[in-house]
């Protein structure tokens, strides 16, 4: 099974990158970006069963800093 | 006086490190390999040197942080042991849990690698004591991820203690409050975004950072 965890930076937090890609945009001509936040994919591939919680330690212990980052997880079946 | 310097894959900057602590201590300090799972005995202080570890993937300081050694370190800093942290150390503390807050990257997302003019501002730590308290310093800054950032509560508590060390004299990166350097609470683990080690003796043509080094030696000798 695999799971995708997405760990973004907590609102609020300055995004230095997310603010250039946002400036790169514009620069391109897009109107209308509103804000840019620019964050982690990190895709898991697990033995059958993990369970929720093990993923979640997972994510609290190394893949993502708390003090700045959420985190948000998504199984892929 | 004994020291050890970890050794984590990808730090450049250890050998400089242990450098800097041969020249202040006058013994050569132990050199630990990330996988061990003990410091050796009775040691002085621990310093947890500069220079992206694992490549800084994940984030700077992320894997060395996990690995095995540190452990050891954060036992040893709960008896009150003094440990250093510079750059990617500094990086590597905060992500253990020795040090509040987290560094991100550089605000103006530019590597930044200059002299870099620094305040003392609290000169009553066993790192500082050497320094006059509010004295101007230069040393020098090289990293990407300097941004220093805490939310409110934590800044206003760090402030509040004295724990702020080292203030940029003027914007490098971003930090809030324009820290370079904080102790925790109970003073003996020092984070520091700038490189003493790098300003230590006559040839680095700056050696406002060896007085670091020499207040620790101080402050051991008195202990």
């Amino acid at each position: 099974m695999k799971a995708r965890v997405l760990v973004t930076l907590k609102p609020g937090v300055l995004d230095p990158q997310g603010k250039a890609i946002h400036h790169a945009l514009e620069g391109l001509g897009f109107g209308g970006v509103n804000d840019v936040r620019a964050g982690k994919l990190i895709e898991l591939d697990l033995d059958e069963g993990t369970d929720d919680a093990a993923i979640e330690d997972m994510c609290r212990n190394l893949l993502a800093n708390t003090v700045i980052e959420n985190f948000r997880i998504e199984r892929l079946g | 006086m004994r020291t050890a310097v970890l050794v984590f894959p990808g730090s450049n900057c250890d050998r400089d490190l242990a450098v800097a602590l041969e020249r202040a201590t006058g013994n050569r300090p132990e050199m630990v390999w990330h996988r061990e799972t003990a410091l050796p005995p009775a040691l002085d202080l621990v310093g947890v040197p500069g220079g992206f570890s694992y490549g800084d993937y994940l984030r700077s300081g992320a894997m060395a942080a996990r690995s095995p050694i540190m452990r050891a370190v954060v036992e040893e800093a709960a008896k009150g042991r003094p440990v250093l942290g510079i750059c990617n150390g500094f990086q590597v503390l905060t992500e253990a849990g020795l040090l509040p807050g987290a560094l991100m990257r550089n605000a103006n997302l530019t590597f930044v690698c200059r002299d870099s003019d620094l305040t003392v501002v609290n000169n009553r730590t066993s790192f500082t004591s050497a320094y006059a308290e509010g004295e101007a310093i230069r040393i020098p800054v090289a990293h990407h991820d300097g941004n220093y950032q805490a939310d409110a509560e934590t800044l206003a508590r760090v402030e509040g203690n004295g724990q702020v060390v080292f203030r940029y004299a003027c914007t490098v990166n971003g930090s809030a409050n324009d820290i370079a350097g904080l102790v925790n609470e109970r003073g003996n683990v020092l984070g520091m975004m700038p490189h003493p080690e790098r300003a230590a003796e006559p040839a680095h043509g700056n050696e406002d950072g060896r007085r670091l080094f020499e207040s620790l030696v101080g402050a051991l000798a008195a202990a």
